[in-house]
């Protein structure tokens, strides 16, 4: 196949695939038939594609082709069935072009793989197999389990989807809000399953792009939904800093010590210009901001300065006290105290971070972030037994091996 | 319409007040579980509801053999029995969740969502 071949198929699978699938749904009412016509589809372009040459359409082409293949199930299926009903459906003209972003297939889609019915691991595998078109084994891959397992998870949401009669479409504007913040919820998971990803690879490219792709499809349904574009900005922002937080040697790289020069500057920018347009809507007199878009202004404090000893400290504590306001966990004032320990001192953050050991034992970063504030105030063996927990806890190789450093690195 | 099964449990042993605290939060369950199925059938989701004896008073039946053979006592031992259930129908999933979790705050106790079997599941049962 060239290049220029296998680069279309390569576009058009991430551009239409979620469009086709979505279309195939609302036409046939059948998840099931949908993934696997679409699927047909795309393996049809693979074998058609570098001898016909490449479609002048071929989100339309895609789709055609997808359309036969459902109707030459349901004609198979049809024959063994008396009732030939579901051909019937054929012969309806497809509802007319969506009207409104509210009206785009995909965002029904998404709502139904998303929905709270299912488990939060079934709503991840379906959202990457019906719109992020991976397949069965990449999400099984992601994830660390046997292929079927995941084909069987897969397979027993849809059965759910259909006998439970869990609805194709967008929530009504009572539920939307709940509705959406579950979405991102299952977007900013798979993110963070790859930013920190457990097992021997420390960052999962695969799904922080897939996760940031989907984010960019929800924006581009939903603009002018805050939090959606929060979560856009903020994994832009986390993910402009990917090449400077691995050490060639697979080591965490901390904020502290990332260099900054590797920073992908047009993320950045793209990021930055989102928490802008935000700022811009909240001043207009906007909602305000929820706990995805302060999450992204932060990373935007810390992507703006030149240094650590630059950063804008005191917006970064005061950014932290309103997401308290909308999130108290323990984990938002973990990281509160961790910039309250760089604007007033490690003692002050030290004393901050002690309170949350109740909540916050079985937790990493609890004991990662005690071990640097008792490293920075010479408290050597208390560090070092703070390090041991925490690489104790940690899944991520990469921060295992700073972790491990790090305690390595102390005096007595 | 999909019909849905919507089952409340509660412990194996029962206070004198069913499953409430005092006498009084029994009646305020009662009055606001009655009220719900006055709602449920005003709006057209009520298909049938009522509470059950203690499980304590269940016989099981294997008729499966020559003769019927009786067990007293519920099929499964647990801690936590079916103690009523409402027959519903609704629109979808998102509409029977809505109305289980009425449900559910005016009989003080979770509720289990399930849906029957439908004509086209059945067929597809049958076709596999």
């Amino acid at each position: 196949m060239t290049d220029s071949v296998e680069l279309a198929i390569t576009r058009a699978h991430h551009e239409e695939w979620a469009r086709v699938v979505a279309g195939l749904a609302r036409r046939f009412g059948d998840l099931d038939i949908a993934e696997d016509a679409a699927a047909e589809a795309f393996a049809a372009a693979v074998e058609r594609w570098p001898s016909d040459g490449i479609p002048a359409n071929p989100g339309g082409w895609l789709t055609t082709t997808a359309t036969r293949k459902a109707i030459d199930r349901l004609r198979r299926e049809s024959q063994r069935d008396a009732k030939y009903q579901a051909a019937q459906m054929l012969y309806d003209e497809a509802p007319p072009e969506p009207r409104g972003p509210l009206e785009d297939d995909r965002l029904r889609l998404v709502f139904t793989c998303c929905h709270p019915a299912l488990a939060m691991e079934a709503r991840i595998a379906l959202t990457l197999r019906l719109i992020g078109g991976l397949t069965v084994d990449e999400i099984a891959r992601a994830f660390l389990v046997q292929e079927t397992t995941m084909a069987q998870r897969i397979t027993r949401a849809k059965v759910k989807i259909k006998a439970a009669h869990i609805p194709y479409r967008v929530p009504s504007e009572a539920d939307i809000r709940d509705r959406l913040a579950g979405v991102l919820a299952v977007i900013y998971l798979v993110f963070n399953e790859g930013y920190l990803a457990g097992g021997d690879d420390p960052l999962r490219v695969d799904l922080t792009e897939e996760a940031i792709r989907l984010g960019r499809l929800l924006h581009n349904l939903l603009p002018d939904d805050g939090e959606v574009t929060g979560l856009l900005a903020l994994m832009i922002l986390a993910d402009a800093r990917r090449a400077a937080r691995v050490s060639r040697a697979g080591e965490l790289v901390t904020l502290a010590e990332q260099d900054r020069g590797a920073w992908d500057r047009a993320l950045i920018a793209e990021g930055h210009a989102l928490v802008r347009e935000r700022i811009a809507a909240v001043a207009a007199g906007g909602p305000p901001p929820g706990r995805y878009q302060l999450q992204a202004a932060i990373n935007a404090v810390h992507t703006a300065a030149p240094s650590l000893a630059d950063t804008d400290w005191s917006q970064i504590v005061s950014l932290y006290d309103r997401m308290a306001a909308v999130d108290p966990s323990p984990i938002v004032r973990l990281n509160r105290a961790v910039a309250v320990a760089e604007l007033d001192g490690a003692a002050v953050g030290l004393a901050e971070v002690d309170r949350l050991g109740d909540a916050l034992d079985g937790y990493h970063a609890f004991h990662a972030t005690r071990a640097d504030l008792l490293r920075r105030l010479q408290r050597s063996g208390e560090s070092r037994a703070a390090y041991d927990r925490a690489i104790e806890l940690t899944g991520n190789s990469a921060e295992r091996a700073y972790l491990t450093r790090r305690r390595d690195q102390l005096g007595d | 319409m999909p019909r849905y099964l919507m089952s409340v449990f509660g412990p194996a042993e029962r206070t004198d007040y069913g499953n409430y605290g005092t006498k009084e939060d029994m009646l305020q369950a009662f009055a606001d579980t009655g009220a719900f199925n006055d709602k449920l059938q005003r709006d057209g989701h009520f298909v049938f509801a009522d509470g059950l004896e203690p499980a304590s008073t269940a016989t099981t039946v294997d008729g499966q053999g020559d003769q019927p053979v009786f067990t007293d006592g519920p099929y499964l031992e647990a801690k936590e029995y079916l103690g009523g259930f409402w027959v519903i129908e609704a629109a979808d999933l998102d509409e029977a969740l809505a109305l289980a979790a009425e449900g559910s705050k005016a009989c003080r106790g979770k509720v289990e969502v399930r849906p029957f079997n439908t004509e086209e599941s059945l067929k597809a049962m049958l076709e596999s």
